[in-house]
């Protein structure tokens, strides 16, 4: 089935790409807050107290090779190997929630060691924007292990490449985003 | 440009290759305090060779019709914008008020 526009290209593939243009207008106001706030808080735990740099490099590490798997999975699938598009889609998944976990760590002893959603600045902008990052994280891992139960049942196939193509944009952008969050959050203290 | 043109297996290998060689850069020359002083510009340029080899290569943008770098690249701008304006706005501000 194909959805062409009068300029020739996939009508879901555009609106996919304009709702992600969306997307990063919510991400820069998220990480202009956290940057106008920066340094401003009154009280601690301040940032080069708690954030972990090698847990989180590890992190980044995870996500990006999620990319790299994403990429597989769709080049899989495009070619008809359904085999290695089933395995790389829950790679991918599977990635995904490795990253959730380490989030949810990272969260719990955040919480431990004196850091609430309503500490001081640097915990309401951190938990908003690495939150949020983490809820569209949540959302394409159950947006993967979806496909990965559709290519199961044998309903995936290379008639649906754009499915899996748009699913690995929405994943990608989750990963550029982190590629910022990273340096900003984490490497600029 | 056509919508299907994407890179090679080999293609996608060697970028995830380079993206894990400029984190580790990043988080070496982090801990180097011979690196303190350019910290920021170094970090900022190497964080933005890797979102553009990841929306280059692995969202296909390098390949794909140019609508879709329009789609993206406006808002990414508007985005970078705010991000400048408020800072701009909200020093200056402060530096208004205190003097400094």
């Amino acid at each position: 089935m194909t959805h062409a526009t009068s300029m020739g290209l996939d009508s879901r593939k555009m609106a996919f790409w304009a709702f992600i243009g969306s997307e990063c207008l919510l991400f820069g106001s998220l990480i202009s807050t956290y940057l106008v706030y920066k340094g401003r808080s009154q009280v601690g735990p301040f940032p080069h107290e708690i954030l972990n740099i090698p847990f989180t490099s590890f992190s980044t590490f995870d996500l990006l090779m999620s990319s790299l798997a994403m990429v597989l999975a769709l080049a899989a699938v495009q070619r008809g190997d359904m085999k290695q598009g089933k395995l790389w889609l829950l790679v991918t998944a599977l990635l995904g929630l490795v990253f959730l976990g380490g989030q949810f760590w990272e969260f719990s002893h955040f919480v431990h060691e004196g850091l609430g959603l309503t500490t001081n600045l640097f915990g309401s902008t951190f938990y908003v924007l690495t939150g949020t990052h983490g809820a569209h994280v949540t959302v394409g891992v159950i947006w993967l292990l979806t496909l990965w139960v559709q290519a199961l049942r044998g309903k995936l196939g290379p008639a649906n490449a754009m499915t899996v193509e748009i699913t690995g944009l929405y994943w990608h952008f989750v990963d550029v985003v982190w590629i910022v969050i990273f340096t900003v959050v984490y490497l600029i203290q | 440009m056509s919508e299907q043109a994407h890179a090679t297996t080999a293609t996608y290998l060697r970028i995830a290759a380079i993206l894990v060689m400029i984190t580790l850069i990043e988080v070496g020359i982090f801990y180097v305090p011979t690196f303190q002083a350019v910290l920021v510009p170094v970090l900022l340029v190497l964080s933005t060779v890797k979102f553009a080899l990841v929306v280059m290569f692995y969202m296909h943008l390098k390949f794909d019709n140019r609508f879709f770098a329009f789609l993206f690249g406006g808002p990414l701008l508007l985005a970078l914008a705010v991000v400048v304006s408020l800072l701009f706005i909200f020093y200056g501000a402060v530096r208004l008020r205190t003097g400094v």
